[in-house]
């Protein structure tokens, strides 16, 4: 299994040296000038020209690249052109309520999507599986900026139960910062509990049509236990798959929450350092993101190996 | 008893609401424009019973600040957050009228307008304790003339800044200068008075003299302001951002919230004590959210246009541009990019009716939307058929919608049009090349003093203006200090934008932004305040 894992490690690196190289090239091949936003309407060219030898931005690009190079070696993400601090510092700010949110988000998804997605597949053809994947299918198509908006309408303007946005001010409880985040991961996690559903059902179908699940029934085991003992248990891996690469998306990819929601997380940091051309931003919480979905599905496949022996067994 | 609909009519505004401001992504998406404004300035001070004091303020701002330095930025929501902690020399008043803030008084100029004496205002307390005194003023203007956008245009006018004694700067101009104290006096890019001490290229202590201290700054979460519990008063009544200043609230939480209906839904909710800058469809769940929520309509905040390359292309002939002048339907670029009529006004004085520098000067190039004439006089300027470069960006939706009919209102004249739809960013970088482009939309506040805005009136701006008539009237006009007479020559400025086309001032526009109605005493400002404001109990 050591042997396993390494190799996934070592895949790993070259696929985060690949993304550096991407990161890089295409945040400077696209046009813009992070100095002449910064600096604003009335800055000379003079001035424009100045603060880009200060940021270091004159320099070739390929210098430029190898500096960063240098830099990430260091384990040095770079200096914000924006913000007036390091990138990693501007990172770690916004690590906990992305964080937070899609561990909330996907535990929502969880507790939605796989009692749900098995009931659809114990009941398969019954008016109740039609009605888990009619909603299933409604879940996957429903825009999350709609539904945010709909969730704030109805719940913190019209009832005043949650607050409309934000992570809570400056002095507010882990408590008050999760009141504030219950929302978003509502409804992350109501969009997601579709996959989780269909994914689960599905899962379920197979594993309930294998031999041994039929032999349990034979022996007369009852119901329960063999759903549970037998069928769910085997129907996992797909379903923590799911769960894994869930949670890895949503490290970057809560863009549109975290913005209808005016949370202060990754992806919004990654919105607006894109429209101010930040690049060192950018390309640092690009990078990192991408490690992190790197490692999650490292991780994902270490479980495996404890869930399902036969991985293991290949693998040796 | 507070208003219903707090309303605010000004000649002026800032960068504020300037492109610039990247934000500003959403700034236009908030923007709204209107018809109106015969009074200028500041609204009067509402009758309000005495706000009470403490309390936090939560305030839906519509992005991240660029940084805090109030100098090296002249985006709007820098000014507006750091007038709270520093103060300049001088403001405006609710009549726009320059006033002193920390100068004892105006100022003394000597016969020849080349000498300006300043008083400064004895036992003000800097926020480290320390009384304000002339070194500070000097290191803090000479910091401001070299590194402001703005200080660095004053910085080229003046001959020296020394102190006179403990409590006295004196400043010698080269030359006459009349826009002087409105440069001292605007918040955007604002010659902000600093303790000496923190004075450095990059600011890191935020001292200031102002109601509220700094505290701390969290990017896109908040930045903290709270009261200065020695804050030095002046003693006259309150009147626009000028006369007596007292920090209410213990605490002022500017909160960055990008999107609209965020804002919206937050003021909405009651989560924000203030909401600025909220689009114009909004107004009417705003106006049902009464009576806990007010709308705030400021008018005349600011006014779009429509920048043209006179150095090289298409339109580098004045003949052409005039053509294209004559094409263009202001009234329907207005509608297209704002919809609301209460929020657009279609009129050609660069300045509002009222106000020092209103002018009529020109206004029969203005509007005019006559394909036939248009087609004629491009045909006598020679043009040959090459497409026109419109650049515009989504990121202010309404300079899009405004590019979309100016492309159809040139088509119908003859031109071709080639309508170049990119993000704010790169038209930002594009603009600075001369070969890119034709044409740029954009927008500005507006400013109570001409040369604050738009920069093509200076020198070096993006569509590279040099004209012998504009040295001529704009020289003329700089070097008046009689403010009747420089009201005339203004005149003389407006006629040359309008006879060689620079750029062409579409209209002018209105902002809508909401208050709880438990915040009192706020008066609605270009730039906005909230010393003097208090939460009810």
């Amino acid at each position: 299994m050591v042997h396993f894992l390494l190799r996934r490690l070592a895949g790993a690196v070259v696929v985060l040296a690949i993304v550096a190289v991407l990161v890089f090239l295409l945040t400077r091949l696209a046009s813009g000038d992070p100095v002449a936003l910064l600096l604003g309407d009335q800055a000379t060219a003079a001035d424009i020209a100045k603060a880009r030898v200060q940021y270091g931005l004159d320099k070739p690009l390929t210098t430029q690249f190898f500096l960063w190079l240098g830099e990430l070696a260091q384990g040095n993400l770079g200096q914000s052109l924006f913000l007036q601090r390091p990138v990693a510092q501007a990172l770690l700010e916004r690590a906990e309520p992305t964080l937070f949110l899609a561990m909330f988000a996907v535990f929502i998804a969880a507790l939605i999507g796989i009692p749900a997605g098995m009931a659809a597949a114990v009941w398969r053809g019954s008016a109740g599986d039609q009605a888990v994947s009619g909603v299933a299918m409604l879940g996957a198509s429903v825009p999350s900026f709609w539904l945010g908006l709909i969730l704030i309408q109805f719940f913190a303007v019209k009832l005043g139960w949650f607050p409309a946005s934000g992570y809570g001010d400056p002095t507010a409880s882990l408590a008050e910062r999760l009141h504030h985040l219950l929302l978003p991961a509502l409804v992350l996690g109501l969009l997601n509990s579709a996959l989780i559903i269909r994914f689960t059902r599905a899962s379920m179908l197979d594993i309930l049509g294998e031999d041994y699940v039929r032999t349990a029934r034979a022996k007369g085991l009852p119901e329960g236990v063999i759903m549970v003992k037998h069928v769910l248990r085997n129907a996992l891996v797909p379903i923590v798959t799911v769960l894994g690469l869930t949670l890895a998306l949503m490290i970057g990819g809560t863009v549109v929450t975290e913005t209808v929601f005016n949370l202060p997380g990754v992806g919004n940091l990654v919105v607006r350092a894109v429209l101010r051309r930040d690049y060192p931003v950018i390309q640092g919480t690009l990078l990192v993101i991408a490690a992190i979905y790197v490692f999650i599905n490292l991780g994902v496949d270490f479980i495996y190996t404890l869930v399902d022996p036969r991985i293991r067994l290949e693998a040796k | 008893m507070q208003t219903s609909l707090d309303t605010v009519a000004t000649s002026g505004t800032s960068t504020r609401r300037s492109p610039a401001v990247t934000r500003r992504s959403l700034l236009l998406e908030a923007v709204v424009t209107a018809a109106l404004g015969l009074t200028i300035g500041l609204a009067p001070a509402f009758s309000h019973a005495a706000p009470a004091r403490g309390g936090a303020a939560n305030l839906a701002m519509v992005g991240e600040p660029q940084g805090l330095d109030p100098m090296t930025s002249t985006a709007d929501l820098v000014g507006t957050i750091m007038q709270h902690v520093y103060e300049p020399l001088y403001t405006f008043d609710a009549n726009w009228k320059v006033a002193p803030m920390l100068a004892e008084g105006m100022p003394t100029v000597s016969k020849d307008g080349l000498s300006y004496t300043i008083a400064i205002r004895k036992g003000v307390k800097l926020h480290n304790g320390r009384d304000l005194n002339a070194d500070d003023v000097v290191a803090s203007l000479q910091r401001w003339m070299e590194l402001s956008p703005r200080g660095k245009a004053v910085g080229k006018e003046v001959a020296s800044l020394s102190a006179k004694g403990p409590n006295t700067v004196e400043m010698k101009l080269k030359q006459p200068y009349a826009p002087l104290l409105a440069q001292l006096a605007l918040p955007s890019g604002m010659a902000a008075i600093m303790a000496k001490e923190s004075i450095a290229p990059q600011i890191t202590q935020f001292i200031g003299t102002g109601p509220y201290k700094f505290k701390e700054r969290r990017p896109d979460q908040f930045t903290v302001l709270i009261r200065f519990d020695q804050y030095s008063a002046r003693s006259e009544a309150p009147s626009g951002y000028a006369g007596k200043r007292e920090a209410l609230l213990d605490e002022l939480r500017f909160v960055p919230v990008p999107s609209a209906n965020t804002r919206v839904e937050g003021a909405l909710s009651g989560q924000f004590q203030y909401a600025d800058l909220l689009p114009v469809e909004a107004t009417s769940r705003i106006e049902k959210g009464a009576p806990a929520v007010v709308p705030i309509v400021t008018k005349n905040f600011g006014f779009p246009y429509i920048v043209f390359n006179t150095k090289e292309g298409v339109l580098a002939s004045q003949p052409m541009r005039r053509a294209v002048q004559t094409a263009v339907g202001s009234g329907e670029l207005l509608a297209a990019g704002f919809g609301d009529n209460r929020f657009f006004v279609v009129e050609p004085n660069f300045f509002p009716k009222g106000t020092p520098y209103f002018s009529d000067a020109g206004s029969k190039l203005y509007n005019n939307r006559d394909p036939k004439a248009a087609k004629e006089e491009a045909a006598k300027a020679g043009y040959d058929g090459k497409p026109i470069r419109i650049m515009a960006s989504r990121q202010y939706e309404f300079h899009y919608n405004m590019a979309l009919v100016m492309s159809e209102q040139l088509k119908k004249a003859g031109f071709k049009t080639d309508l170049q739809v990119v993000d704010w960013a790169t038209l930002v970088q594009r603009r600075n090349d001369s070969k890119l482009w034709d044409v740029y939309f954009t927008h500005s506040g507006l400013f109570p003093e001409p040369m604050l805005s738009p920069p093509q009136l200076g020198d070096g701006a993006p569509g590279w203006w040099e004209t012998d008539s504009k040295k001529k009237t704009l020289a003329a006009f700089n070097t008046e200090v009689d403010p009747a007479k420089r009201s005339q020559l203004w005149g003389q400025v407006q006629q040359t934008v309008y006879d060689e086309v620079p750029f062409i001032e579409v209209g002018k526009f209105n902002s809508l932004s909401a208050r709880s109605a438990k915040l009192e005493g706020y008066t609605p400002a270009i730039w906005p305040f909230f010393w003097n404001t208090g939460l009810a109990k």
